[in-house]
């Protein structure tokens, strides 16, 4: 419940007529104090999109210090600091907010719920989450981070780390049981939308994840303001707590992006998901990424060593390939049935049609970086290749995680319309897809190709034939920074504007499109009941059906 | 706008249940990661130097012993506040609840005791961080505990009394701190 409760008469009395200021500020402070998921939902992608623009920000930054390896253009004390708030920015401040808000608000949605389990711990998840961001910008403005100077901020960075691990758990447990116990009547488990899916993987994943880093933390932070003697400094934060800002651990954050093409699939193509099975079990495979950050084996090594597959050596090069696979292939795996499906969905035939919506663009653009860095991460973890301790890794984790942010735009657009009734503008928002997925391409590829030429991570090299590759990855970041910029600024514009697109503007088939745009306070007026895994869809067959027998009967 | 046959709006199923195992699992996890470090730092050490503990120090084995046992009187009472409240036993149910707050108060109390009594410093190195990292959990999720048997008996006191699924959640949170503590009891105050 809103605690605030608007009231025109007190509203008119307190600001002496002028309303609209007042309604603004009401609104303002019940941000502050709502359990409305939409709310939260709405919060965290705030909070993501600002995370967003600071990382791709100081990814700018750390490009035009790359422009020349051997000279620093910013003051070289700061540079550990850039390198720290670049890895808790895409992970911490970026992909982990942005799938954490489409989870929030539109999976109750999706459900036919009113109202998130726990909402006000799915609320106090955002608080603690957004506190921990404001503590590690604190912390690095303070000389702290995995290699900061100053003490005291080293330990605020590790506390301030833990709070968001802590913050985000409490959230995706308020998911994960609104799945649980939350659901429509009549929608089972195999009924639930491949989204509402795909926020249950994430959530379970985070669950079991983020509790194995705050007690990690929680060594780090009583070793390293105390004694510093067991986990190796400021050095050892990385070593200890390093995997959950790397690959595979960060495909498990990115399952909602996954998730929003197989949802967005039937919507555009006007058909029923097929095999659903498959799908679930697509993406449940993409969390056994959670399996790596469970037991902290965030690389699975292939030494492969001699690289002549001899028939003596088999065993070992059974022993090898087993868990290398089942850590960096599984997931990709997963990636690949979700794809079969969405292929399945789109193949021509009765009743398929092909009705664009930007979302799909967004999603399918933003799903294909996605593999390409889960793709890349299998070439990073082959020791023969040398590509350990190069830019090949920062690259394989901005495919990721510039991947979901698009997909997860995606969502927005999708979903924009039940959370504040207008919609973006498609003609101008199109484009931005394109833009991104090529700022993506330019600002992680050339990196691929520098961490084959041996660039080490970090800002500094020597070899001056790195330096294109270097210029390209800046003009690739910069092309990101316009896209995201410019969909904040639509979404701003869009947020103001009075138009609205209709209850149900992209002919959907889940019964999150059965209530008014935007949806009220508690989400449904009346509960509806689900017979199948599409209920609207059947509605509207059945409706053209009748239409069709109807005029039958006339002729 | 199309519309879906309507019905009553269902209540939520099992959530508190739901939301307290799924806690349970984020609490083993923390534990288990915990103690995973902790064993394999002890292995490092003792590899290195031959020893884990450091010189002086000796773990009070009777208050951590102690510990355990009262663990089972926590779960029975936990339990003892289910049995009663599905009877509709309101008194019993609340003094179980009491009892069990009593109890995981004393717990806190012997893990207090027992930093007293090992007289280590959280600076005294590798072992002092990790023992007052770990065991400082514990009493963290123990007062966690004591909160939410604090919430359940005031919801029932105030007349909550057909809510079972509180005490039965309840019930599940101490049975998981039991299996929690045991893990710390075997791995830090016996193996040590």
């Amino acid at each position: 419940m809103t605690t605030i409760e608007r009231s025109p008469e007190t509203v008119e009395v307190a600001t002496g007529g002028d309303r609209d200021d007042a309604i603004a500020l009401e609104e303002v402070a019940g941000a502050f104090t709502s359990t409305d998921h939409k709310v939260t939902g709405r919060l965290y992608l705030a909070g993501g999109l600002l995370g967003l623009v600071s990382t791709v920000i100081v990814n700018v930054l750390i490009a035009v210090e790359r422009l020349d390896g051997a000279d620093t253009v910013l003051d070289v004390e700061v540079l550990p600091q850039l390198v720290d708030a670049q890895l808790v920015g895409l992970v911490f401040a970026t992909l982990l907010p942005f799938s954490m808000a489409a989870c929030v608000f539109a999976v109750p949605l999706q459900l036919g719920a009113r109202s998130i389990a726990f909402p006000r711990l799915a609320s106090t998840g955002f608080w603690m989450w957004f506190g921990g961001l404001v503590l590690i910008t604190i912390a690095l403005i303070g000389n702290g981070g995995t290699l900061g100077g100053d003490g005291d901020a080293v330990d605020l960075f590790i506390a301030a780390l833990g709070l968001m691990a802590v913050g985000l758990t409490a959230s995706a447990g308020a998911v994960a049981t609104t799945i649980f116990t939350t659901r429509a009547p009549g929608m089972t488990m195999r009924r639930i939308p491949p989204f509402s899916w795909s926020a249950l993987v994430f959530s379970l994943g985070l669950i079991l994840v983020m509790p194995v880093l705050v007690g990690t933390l929680a060594y780090l932070f009583v070793d390293h303001r105390n004694s510093r003697t067991g986990f190796g400094g400021n050095e050892g934060i990385f070593v200890w707590a390093g995997w959950v800002v790397t690959q595979p651990v960060t495909f498990l954050f990115a399952i909602p992006a996954i998730g929003m093409l197989a949802e967005l699939a039937p919507v555009v193509f006007g058909r029923r998901t097929p095999v659903r099975g498959a799908l679930f079990g697509g993406l449940a495979l993409i969390g056994v990424a959670a399996l790596a950050g469970v037991t902290q084996q965030n690389i699975q090594n292939l030494p492969w060593a001699g690289s002549d597959l001899n028939v003596d050596d088999l065993e070992t090069k059974v022993r090898d390939l087993v868990p290398f696979l089942l850590f960096n292939a599984l997931p990709i795996l997963g990636v690949l049935l979700v794809l079969a499906v969405v292929l399945q969905t789109a193949r021509p035939g009765e009743g398929t049609r092909f009705r664009f919506a930007p979302a799909i663009l967004f999603a399918f653009l933003g799903f294909g970086m996605i593999l390409v860095g889960m793709l890349g991460n299998i070439l990073h973890a082959a020791d023969d290749l040398a590509l350990q301790g190069t830019v090949f890794e920062e690259a394989t984790l901005i495919y990721v995680v510039y991947g979901a942010a698009l997909a997860l735009m995606g969502a927005v657009l999708h979903w924009a319309p039940k959370l504040w009734g207008p919609t973006l503008d498609a003609g101008k928002v199109t484009p931005l897809a394109l833009l991104g997925v090529t700022g993506t391409i330019l600002a992680a590829f050339p990196m691929y190709i520098a961490g084959f030429l041996d660039q080490p991570g970090g800002v500094s090299y020597l070899d001056d034939d790195l330096v294109l590759w270097n210029i390209i990855a800046l003009v690739g970041h910069v092309l990101m920074a316009f896209t995201v910029l410019g969909f904040v600024g639509l979404l701003l514009i869009s947020r103001r504007s009075d138009d609205s697109v209709g209850d149900d503007p992209w002919d959907a088939q889940t019964i999150e499109w059965t209530t008014t745009s935007p949806a009220p306070r508690d989400n449904f007026v009346d509960v509806p009941v689900v017979h199948s895994a599409e209920p609207l869809l059947d509605i509207k067959t059945a409706a053209t059906s009748n239409a069709a027998s109807n005029d039958g009967s006339t002729a | 706008m199309h519309v879906l046959p309507a019905a009553p709006a269902p209540a939520p199923q099992r959530q508190m249940l739901v939301g307290v195992s799924l806690a349970v699992v984020a609490m083993v996890m923390l534990t288990g990661s915990m103690l995973a470090v902790w064993a394999l730092q002890r292995r490092e050490a003792i590899d290195t130097t031959g020893t884990w503990l450091p010189d002086g120090v000796t773990v009070p084995e009777v208050p951590t012993n102690v510990m355990l046992i009262a663990f089972i009187g926590i779960c029975v009472f936990g339990q003892w506040a289910v049995w009663s409240a599905k009877r509709n036993d309101r008194p019993h149910a609340v003094l179980a609840l009491g009892c069990t707050a009593l109890v995981a108060l004393l717990v806190i109390n012997a893990q207090a005791f027992v930093y007293y009594r090992m007289g280590l410093g959280v600076a005294d190195g590798t072992y002092a961080a990790m023992f007052y990292a770990a065991t400082g959990m514990f009493v963290v999720l123990m007062i966690a505990g004591v909160v939410f048997t604090t919430v359940a008996a005031f919801r029932y006191i105030g007349g909550r009394s057909g809510d079972q699924e509180i005490l039965v959640s309840h019930a599940i949170y101490w049975y998981a701190m039991s299996a929690i503590y045991a893990a710390i009891w075997f791995l830090v105050y016996v193996t040590k």
